[in-house]
């Protein structure tokens, strides 16, 4: 009897395991401070996630699909630099299909050496961190970018504005992880990407253009990384160039943080949507206990390794297996 | 004889899974020296019950005894260290590692310091491919061998301990005639040193030549046990499905009419030479030889997967070319491939999306996928093929192989082909499922498809072919009509002896 409740228990932990986690911290940190779960906080939070999040958005199909992309920071800073200078050349209006054009074309870049050459993509996409962030400084010649007349353009409305009290930047988070929820999770696309990376052998063998689905997959993660890169632009009109440097692993943490699998075939838009809160109520959470800034870091990644441990865990139903 | 006590004896063994109680209080024996077949439809519970000794699942209920003391299986290690090893259903080599170190995964030896002893390593593996009759050396690296020498290494790996009971899962599913008669030595072997043997397979004739005792499973249950000596395939049938099936008739031929797919003089580099056939619509033809005789490679030509050096293929009587494997599905041309959990399978993937994988960009209301659509496509062949699954959301893993088999050749069969091409399609299928099979390949036949059955299994090609192709070393050495062909110059043509051809 007790042992049937256990065993309910344990499956329902393997489904929402990192669910489970996420609560447990939001309970901790209320505890240790009640402004935690107040609505200011809250959406505080969400608020600085949503650069990362709508990173990690596009990253989560790439990693479906079995392959990583680490060039997303730098690219980010890209977009960032060549939005701002693109600004005051020839207009918002125009700067901003310009610099998404741009973006994704790195995208396909990167999707034409992963998906047709058949790259290993840990290895370009590494490559293109150091490539673009080269990229980025050459076309800015090294100095930071500002925009001349900063409170008289309505670019800024991306980054600081809100509709109806919510902040743009949030709404745009929101919005992009409902798209693209409904891409991966309803649409055949979406079956083709866990396709292609649960087993691509098999993928092929079932009629699916393996190339042109990995290509794909690089052109949402781009993109992505564009409409990060116009929220950051727009939120500090002035950057330098290294805004995006070091996101990448941050973006890979969220999304392993909601379960997905780094060999493939695992992982929804929805979960990794809860990882990125995660990272950012961890790291708010830290601060408002009181924790220093450098110190996080090191409890950062212990919380994670925890919550990804528990979350394997739950899965096999106990804490270790000699089987996977 | 004396009375003996059992090697290894299961008491009351349960054991579920979320929705399927896969073993229901199943007791077993082996004795010593015995070669004890287990039978049961797929899904049976079978590879479960084996699981459950080798230490890989934890039963729920129900105790081991090794020479009548309790024991609990840790892990697979334990198990193996207990006397205990098992030969899987599914291969589990690491490809990258050479053939020793797999033979001794987990337990290479060591010279001081924690150091591998590659000596001993290789002398004792070269012992043991010795034994086994292998050609290939320890050094090989895995990934380099066929599936059949692959099951060659996951044997050896058993050799390497004193055991005292040794379960085979399927062993010959992907063996050719001289290897099983190799793995039937070793098995003899074992067996007079006193190990008790499990041994599983859905091939009757196998476990009459091999077994001294067979055991029928059936839903989890134990279902009881006859001495091989004095029961037939017939009686076991029976207790394994409830009912007597003749498969050694041969099933109805249909009417054929056009030429639905010639092939003329392909070749593809020293795979194949020089190919030419014909299969009209409404006719089944089987391609019979060994393995590597070129017939997958063939398939897979006509699917897209490789680019022949020379020669034409024609549909309906117009030449096509034929890049990739979305090419073939446009022009109607199925593959049930002979790998299905590396070719046919996403294993994570759920039942139903596995089926429907080829055709999903099809089965849609407005740009997203309809569920309706592809539930109703399960569920169609969930029936015709009786799969055994607690509901299309089961991951297609978690199925037994046979189910798994099924859920392949369901995926193209729902893609109403006009040629379809199965390659080993009743690997590790039970005898009643297996002649359901094939009253679909008649079925889809009557209904106009082409068809072409690779198998290496006599009695299946002579079942359902209405003409055999006898292939030799990548070559076509003769093509019989169903009423000249019978065993005996279908074994001679595979075996090259019609010399007139074999240079
Ligand atoms: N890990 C698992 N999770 C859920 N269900 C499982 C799991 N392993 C086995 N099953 C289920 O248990 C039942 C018994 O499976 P098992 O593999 O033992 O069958 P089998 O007799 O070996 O069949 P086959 O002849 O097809 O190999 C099946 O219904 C299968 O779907
Ligand atoms: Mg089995």
């Amino acid at each position: 009897m007790a042992d049937e409740r256990l065993k309910s228990l344990t499956s329902m932990l393997a489904r929402h395991g990192i669910l489970v986690a996420f609560i447990l911290f939001m309970i901790g940190f209320t505890i240790a401070n009640q402004r935690f779960l107040g609505l200011d906080n809250v959406l505080g939070v969400i608020r600085s996630s949503a650069i990362l999040g709508v990173m990690a958005l596009g990253v989560t199909f790439v990693v479906v699909s079995g392959n990583l992309d680490l060039s997303v920071g730098s690219m980010m800073s890209f977009s960032t630099i060549v939005v701002l200078d693109l600004h005051d050349k020839l207009g918002p209006s125009m700067a901003i299909p310009a610099m998404f054009a741009m973006t994704m074309a790195l995208g396909a870049f990167i999707g034409f050496l992963v998906g047709y050459l058949k790259l290993n993509s840990l290895i370009v996409t590494l490559g293109m961190l150091s490539a673009i962030h080269g990229l980025t400084l050459t076309y800015s010649g090294g100095k930071n970018m500002d925009i001349v007349d900063k409170s008289g353009t309505w670019f800024s409305v991306f980054g600081q504005g809100a509709i109806f009290g919510i902040p743009v930047p949030v709404l745009m988070f929101g919005l992009l992880a409902v798209v693209l929820t409904v891409i991966l999770a309803k649409t055949p696309f979406g079956r083709k990407v866990y396709a292609v990376g649960g087993n691509g052998t098999a993928a092929t063998f079932s009629g699916i253009p393996r190339a042109r689905v990995v290509f794909m997959t690089y052109i949402i993660s781009s993109f992505c990384v564009a409409t990060a890169g116009l929220i950051q632009a727009s939120r500090s009109l002035g950057s330098q160039n290294t805004v995006g440097q070091g996101l990448e692993l941050d973006v890979l943490a969220a999304v392993i943080l909601g379960g997905a699998s780094l060999l493939g075939g695992s992982g929804t838009v929805f979960k990794t949507v809860i990882g990125v809160l995660i990272l950012g109520f961890i790291q708010n959470g830290l601060l408002l206990v009181g924790l220093q800034f450098y110190v996080q870091y090191v409890v950062t990644w212990v919380i994670i390794i925890l919550a990804v441990w528990l979350d394997i865990a739950a899965k096999r139903g106990r804490l270790w297996s000699p089987i996977a | 004889m004396i009375a003996q006590k059992p090697a290894l004896r299961l008491e009351g063994i349960v054991k579920t899974f979320p929705g399927v109680r896969a073993l229901d209080g199943v007791s077993f024996e082996v004795m010593p020296g015995e070669v004890h077949a287990l039978l049961g439809e797929n899904g049976a519970g079978k590879s479960t019950l084996m699981k459950v000794l080798g230490g890989i699942y934890q039963p729920d209920d129900g105790t081991i005894f090794i020479d009548e003391a309790p024991v609990t299986m840790g892990s697979p290690l334990d198990a193996k260290a207990k006397g205990v090893v098992f030969i899987h259903q599914e291969l589990s080599l690491a490809d990258e590692l050479s053939v020793a170190e797999n033979i001794y995964l987990g337990e290479l030896p060591t010279k001081s310091f924690g150091r591998v002893d590659w000596d001993s390593l290789h002398s004792n593996s070269a012992a043991i491919l010795k034994r086994l009759n292998c050609k290939f050396t320890p050094q090989t690296i895995v990934g380099d061998l066929s599936i059949a020498n692959k099951q060659m290494v996951e044997i050896a790996r058993a050799l390497t301990v004193d055991a005292k009971a040794v379960i085979f899962d399927e062993p010959t599913a992907s063996l050719t005639d001289a290897e099983k008669v190799v793995l039937f030595d070793i098995i003899s072997d074992l067996s007079r040193q006193g190990v008790g043997i499990v041994y599983i397979s859905h091939r009757m004739d196998e476990i009459f030549t091999i077994s001294t005792k067979i055991s029928v499973l059936r839903d989890g249950e134990y279902r009881g046990s006859l001495a091989t000596a004095e029961t037939n395939e017939d009686e076991v049938t029976q207790l394994m499905i409830g009912r007597s099936l003749d498969l050694g008739q041969k099933v109805e031929h249909a009417q054929t009419g056009k030429v639905a797919i010639e092939v003329r003089n392909l070749s593809c580099g020293s795979l194949y030479h020089d190919v030419s056939f014909k299969v009209r619509s409404g006719e089944v033809v089987g391609f019979y030889g060994l393995v590597g005789a070129g017939r997958t490679e063939i398939a897979e030509t006509l699917f897209g997967l490789r680019n022949p050096t020379d020669g034409t293929i024609h549909l309906d009587g117009e030449e096509v070319r034929i890049h990739s494997p979305v090419d073939a599905i446009r022009h109607g041309i199925s593959l049930v491939p002979e790998d299905r959990k590396g070719q046919g399978l996403v294993l994570g993937m759920n039942c139903r999306d596995n089926m429907t994988l080829p055709q999903v960009a099809d089965l849609t209301a407005g740009p997203f996928v309809s569920d309706g659509a592809e539930i109703a496509i399960f569920d169609q062949y969930r029936d015709k093929l009786a799969i055994k699954t607690p509901s299309w959301r089961q991951r297609v893993g978690n199925l037994s192989g046979g189910n798994q088999q099924k859920i392949v050749i369901g995926k193209w069969l729902s893609m109403a082909p006009k040629v379809l091409i199965v390659d080993e399609p009743t690997r590790g299928i039970d005898v009643g499922s297996k002649s359901e099979i094939h009253n679909l390949i008649r079925d889809l036949a009557k209904q106009g498809y082409a068809v072409i059955v690779i198998s290496s299994e006599m009695p299946e090609v002579l079942r359902v072919s209405d003409r055999v192709v006898a292939m030799f070393h990548g070559e076509i050495i003769r093509e019989f009509t169903s009423e000249e062909v019978t065993e005996d110059n279908l074994v001679q043509a595979i075996s090259g002896i019609r010399s007139d051809k074999v240079a």
